[in-house]
């Protein structure tokens, strides 16, 4: 089964969501069936793929609304002046184990637990209660019934079954969890936290790295994950573009790391927009364990865990922008922080730029391709059109120049299902679900 | 004879270009002033002393409500923490402070 996607032509299939709130957060559940999207305004939605339906050939794998709620809401920490935004930064699902499916999301200071069930069946001929739900006079009561059970419209009820808060004095950037199925991390800018799914009054910190003295700060913790397979390994990205690995067995405390990921730098080539640019903006194991990738401003990058001293690939998303650093650094966009992810099978990987644009990279053929999540340049069933930007000269026919990029438009979220080549990409407001094409 | 090898990289000319706009900028860009703005995000600047003041003031009155320019935040106006426009840490402030 060959996931390379140069050989398929990926489609808009459907369902392109318009919300109220720029998106924040995309995530497929372990199966690929659900698909989970938090936004700036709190709220969660969930797409459910339809099964095959020989009435409705089209119809198969189409996403479609099956669950929305409020998550999180505004908050001001009267104590600190502090205003905690309701924006969900992460959404990651527990694996399912019965009917109902479990999600954890997080703002920047509260993690919940959510639980995601359908009814789908109703009791009727409750003895003391008419179907009304009125209270009957009980004296009026002259033969008991049992209650039968009847079919009703499917609903679907997501509640919150777990509060983490308290734990968190910086903002939650990261949550991961373990693949016990039972603990999870969540990390902040200078601390992670080890929870257990069924205690919320109490949270090992596992990794500090908070310098007594704040004046001696030098880096701050952009993301951390733990292991697919290894439930005692995690790794953590930092600010000045490194990544530790730890093993919980070696101590309570993870300060030390086990493994030391930097890239060395070429000292001549040092600027003042250096560290800034190698800053990790996330990090992810592949499916395998054996690697991880880690996004930067300007490059994606696939480390061999065995192998500390330097990446295996590097692959340029938006090299062009470095021309650009100055009015980048001017409106901040050079702070945007990017995801990337895997494909399923380890031998794709995608992640986001401007302009609407997301970039997909092959490794095995080490062919990449520039495609674009706009209405405006793609039409439902149709195959996406590679784009090109043009980096100086002349500029051919449907190519870009770098000057003419919307630097408003920007994908930071995307999505692959674990097992197809079906992915999910949040272009601030619109979610756009793209698709193999099926011969 | 040393030819001087004028070719700067990409990166070099757009600092040049960062510094002639800001030659006051701080030396480390990624040092712990740029990194504790980040840590403050969220910071309003809310007395609730003040606040709580004017409510036993006017009592019998409604608080005024935020000018819609939200910079107003002195003088008669007590402002709410809904009203408080945010504190953005303003990095192009700190560029120009050393």
């Amino acid at each position: 089964d060959d996931v390379s996607f140069q050989n398929h032509n990926l489609i808009n299939c459907f369902c392109i969501l318009l919300t109220a709130d720029i998106i924040s957060t995309v995530e497929f559940n372990y199966s690929g069936d659900l698909l989970a999207t938090g936004d700036k305004g709190g709220r969660v939605v969930i797409f459910q793929r339809e099964q095959e339906n020989k009435s409705r050939p089209h119809s198969r794998g189409e996403y479609n609304v099956y669950s929305t709620f409020q998550s999180h809401e505004p908050e001001f920490d009267y104590l600190k002046s502090l205003e905690i935004e309701e924006k969900i930064n992460k959404i990651r699902w527990l694996p399912q184990q019965n009917a109902a499916h479990f999600l954890l999301s997080t703002n920047d200071k509260t993690i919940k637990l959510w639980k995601i069930s359908e009814r789908d069946k109703r009791a009727e001929g409750y003895n003391l209660k008419d179907e009304d739900g009125r209270l009957r006079d009980p004296f009026r009561i002259t033969a008991l019934r049992v209650p039968i059970l009847k079919p009703m419209d499917l609903m679907v009820e997501a509640s919150p079954r777990r509060i983490f808060a308290n734990a968190h004095t910086y903002h939650i950037n990261s949550i991961s969890v373990n693949s016990d199925h039972e603990t999870y991390l969540s990390a902040d800018d200078l601390r992670i936290n080890l929870w257990h799914l069924e205690i919320t009054d109490r949270s090992f910190n596992i990794v500090d790295i908070k310098p007594v003295n704040m004046e001696e700060l030098t880096e701050v913790i952009t993301a951390a994950e733990f292991h697919p397979h290894q439930c005692n390994v995690l790794v953590y990205s930092s600010s000045k573009g490194t990544v530790r690995l730890c093993d919980m067995r070696s101590s309570a405390l993870c300060d030390r790391h086990s493994k030391f990921f930097e890239e060395p730098e070429d000292p001549s080539s040092r600027s003042f927009f250096s560290e800034i640019i190698s800053s990790i903006s996330d990090v992810k194991f592949s499916h395998s364990g054996r690697y991880m990738m880690t996004r930067d401003y300007l490059s994606v990058k696939v480390w061999d865990l065995n192998m500390e001293s330097r990446p295996v690939e590097t692959h340029q998303v938006h090299e062009y922008l470095r021309s650009k650093l100055c009015s980048l650094y001017e409106n901040d966009c050079i702070f945007d922080k990017f995801e990337c992810c895997w494909g399923g099978s380890d031998s794709a990987i995608m992640t986001g730029s401007y302009n609407n644009f997301f970039r997909m990279f092959d490794r095995n053929t080490r062919r990449d391709v520039t495609l674009e999540a706009s209405r405006e340049n793609s039409k439902p069933r149709a195959s996406l059109k590679p784009r090109k930007v043009c980096t100086g000269g002349k500029r051919k026919k449907d190519e870009i120049s770098v000057d003419s990029l919307d630097f408003n438009k920007k994908i930071l979220h995307t999505a692959w299902h674990p097992a197809e080549n079906v992915i999910a990409v949040a272009a601030t407001n619109n979610l756009y679900i793209f698709q193999d094409k099926v011969n | 004879q040393e030819m001087e090898d004028k070719v700067t990289s990409p990166e070099k000319a757009e600092e040049a270009k960062l510094k002639a706009r800001y030659p006051h900028l701080g030396q480390k860009p990624g040092g712990s002033d740029f990194l504790r703005k980040r840590l403050q995000k969220g910071q309003k600047y809310f007395d609730s002393g003040d606040y709580n003041m004017a409510k036993a003031k006017m009592k019998n009155k409604q608080l005024p409500t935020a000018a819609p320019d939200k910079t107003e935040v002195t003088g008669d106006h007590i402002p709410t923490p809904q009203d408080l426009p945010q504190r953005k840490p303003s990095l192009v402030a700190s560029k120009l402070a050393g």
